[in-house]
């Protein structure tokens, strides 16, 4: 790239707008992720019996479905990711790219 | 001796030799060696992700971790499971975009190539280098048990067959080799966590109860016990096996040998997807193994201990559950794990000698393809022999916090240069040496300094520093050291390299310019 293509591929509107919902998917997802996680962490460290309450006055408890909850939301977050990447920003970028790389 | 294991371990051996075979054919650029040609889909890169981080460490070890302290052993599980989202949304896609073999690449993209690219090789090859020998003294352990062969073969087995795969195949071979072990992996703990439900009458309550009633440590198995009471310790330990993942240097070379961004992406959302099922399939194994395999007296020595160790949990539960034959699957398919892993790593430590310190910084970028492929094997087998020598010298000592605590150092040295180097604009060639310098000498100043090693291998008397992981601390000097000489850094060259930034950020972003797939 040369200083004039780095010039108009920053200015360009497209660009622009792919910063930004780039930055805020990537921002909002990262926060939910590390909510989940380290809240987790925190209850293990400072409520650990909130964790071990019985689930419905079985033995399971609240913990071991949270535990699974945690795989779950992982793997949907990323699909979400996956799924929002593909559909709006690869377009997005797609349009960019033709536009500006000649 | 287990002749069904070993017949079954000879079948796998044999196949995967002729991978090699296959793969040492279509192994004929640099491309293809460091990246295998940049061709694979997202999902034989997914499964490969998973198959590294579904080491013999993870399956052996934290089964035995649930069958000792019940709860406790789901929170490593979770530690490293909630990594790959994070990894995910800020740091794969643009790894991709902006380098070609190694994440020095990355790191050294618009700074200095000599300085970054040497620390860079340095943080890579401690990482490998320590994350191979706890491999090796592991396996030599394991396959001593399983096989009834002497450590010193054990050892020196894997070292072979290990710089043989990556000597000829390449990442071809060790993905393909990491490939087959995954699946054969998921598909053998699947077919033990059916049978351990089936036992139960597929109801998970039926277990945890038959769990709690047996245990001696009773209901208490199902909440968080004494592992993270302390909540320093707790996100310490969380921060380094969340950025510990994403400073691997094995993992991290995944990202190359995908064509473009989009299968990069695709690739962790694969893996993501495999490595929590596999977890979720532990739970079911541990879980099971506390009534299946610790009521049965069978599988205790005179003293009422497990026979072979803790870590034989999950290979009892296979004989509990599908007899000798599946003892031997999963005794092969253990082993195949341990070489499958190991390959990775020599590979990764064999790219940061041939290409950042050979290609780049010694050649300064003059190499031939031929000339860089030829170091790069005998880069991997200096780092084969090192690892045999090192497995060996350390046979008797305690290395499983070596394992645990590598995720510490790759967290402080590899991560926080890294991210920073896509992320912001002010880093500089003296910020990014400093930030990586710091983080790998106060990780390992305070891993000896913490109870594990100053209390529990020097023998003082109180450990000079808390806590026993030091992620929190070590991690944060490392952002703190980059920032810190990077401000203060007026030097023209750090100008430039600011100025660089633009151009970097528009190619991260948007692939423009971005090394693709080689064409054959």
């Amino acid at each position: 790239m040369t200083p004039n293509d780095i010039e108009s591929i920053s200015q360009h509107p497209d660009f622009q707008q792919l910063v930004k919902r780039k930055r805020r998917l990537n921002g909002v997802l990262t926060l939910i992720m590390l909510c989940i996680y380290y809240g987790f962490v925190l209850l293990v460290a400072f409520s650990p019996e909130t964790l071990g309450q019985s689930l419905s006055g079985g033995v399971t408890t609240v913990g071991m479905l949270v535990g699974v909850l945690i795989v779950l939301a992982s793997f949907a977050l990323t699909g979400i990711y996956v799924h929002r990447a593909n559909n709006v920003l690869d377009p997005l970028n797609d349009k960019v790219k033709r536009e500006c790389a000649q | 001796m287990n002749w069904t294991a070993i017949a079954m371990f000879l079948l796998f051996v044999l196949f995967t030799l002729g991978i090699t075979r296959w793969a040492a054919l279509r192994t004929r650029s640099a491309s293809d060696f460091y990246t295998a040609g940049g061709g694979l889909s997202g999902f034989q890169n997914g499964l490969a992700i998973a198959g590294d981080m579904i080491s013999a460490a993870s399956f052996l070890g934290i089964s035995a971790m649930m069958f000792l302290n019940g709860y406790d052993g789901l929170l490593y599980a979770l530690g490293v499971l909630a990594g790959w989202p994070i990894i995910l949304f800020l740091i794969a896609e643009r790894l991709r975009n902006l380098g070609k073999y190694t994440f020095a690449d990355v790191v050294s993209y618009r700074l200095a190539q000599t300085p970054v690219r040497l620390t860079s090789a340095f943080g890579t090859l401690t990482v490998a280098l320590m994350y191979l020998v706890a491999q090796m003294v592991g396996a030599g352990k394991l396959i001593e048990l399983l096989f009834g062969i002497s450590y010193f073969n054990a050892v020196l087995l894997v070292g072979v067959l290990m710089v043989f795969y990556v000597t000829f195949g390449g990442m071809l071979a060790t993905t393909w080799v990491q490939i087959i072990k995954a699946v054969l992996l998921l598909s053998g703990t699947s077919f033990m966590a059916f049978m351990v439900l089936k036992h139960f009458g597929f109801s998970t309550e039926a277990m945890f109860a038959g769990a709690a009633a047996v245990h001696a440590k009773g209901t208490a198995i199902m909440a968080p016990g004494g592992l993270l009471s302390n909540p320093i310790d707790a996100i310490s330990l969380g921060l380094g096996m969340m950025f510990g993942t994403a400073g691997l240097p094995h993992i991290l070379m995944r990202f190359f040998t995908v064509s473009d961004a989009k299968e990069a992406r695709k690739s962790v959302f694969y893996a993501t997807g495999f490595i929590g099922y596999f977890y979720l399939l532990l739970i079911v194994v541990g879980f099971g193994a506390i009534v299946m395999v610790g009521t049965e007296p069978a599988y205790r020595d005179a003293s009422g201990a497990i026979i072979g160790g803790g870590n034989m949990i999950a290979v009892h539960l296979a004989q509990a559950v599908g007899g000798n034959l599946f003892l031997g699957f999963i005794s092969a398919v253990a082993f195949a794990t341990i070489l499958a892993v190991v390959a990775g790593l020599a590979l990764s430590g064999a790219s940061a000698v041939s290409h950042d310190l050979y290609a780049c910084v010694i050649r300064k970028g003059q190499a031939s393809e031929k000339e860089e492929m030829r170091v790069s094997r005998l880069a991997t087998l200096g780092i084969g022999v090192l690892a045999i020598i090192l497995g060996l010298m350390f046979e008797s000592q305690n290395i499983a916090f070596l394992s645990g605590l590598v995720l510490a150092i790759a967290a402080s040295v590899n991560f926080p240069v890294l991210f920073l180097s896509m992320f912001w604009k002010g880093l500089t060639t003296r910020g990014a040496v400093v930030g990586s310098m710091s983080g790998l000498i106060s990780a390992i100043v305070l891993l000896v300094l913490s109870p594990a090693v100053w209390v529990n291998v020097l023998h003082h008397q109180q450990a000079l520093f808390p806590y026993s992981n030091p992620a929190l601390f070590s991690m944060s000097l490392a952002f703190f050291g980059a920032w810190l000489f990077s401000v203060t850094d007026t030097s023209a060259r750090a100008t430039e390299e600011r100025g660089r930034y633009l151009a970097q950020f528009i190619r991260s972003m948007t692939g423009i310019g971005a090394a693709g797939a080689s064409k054959h």
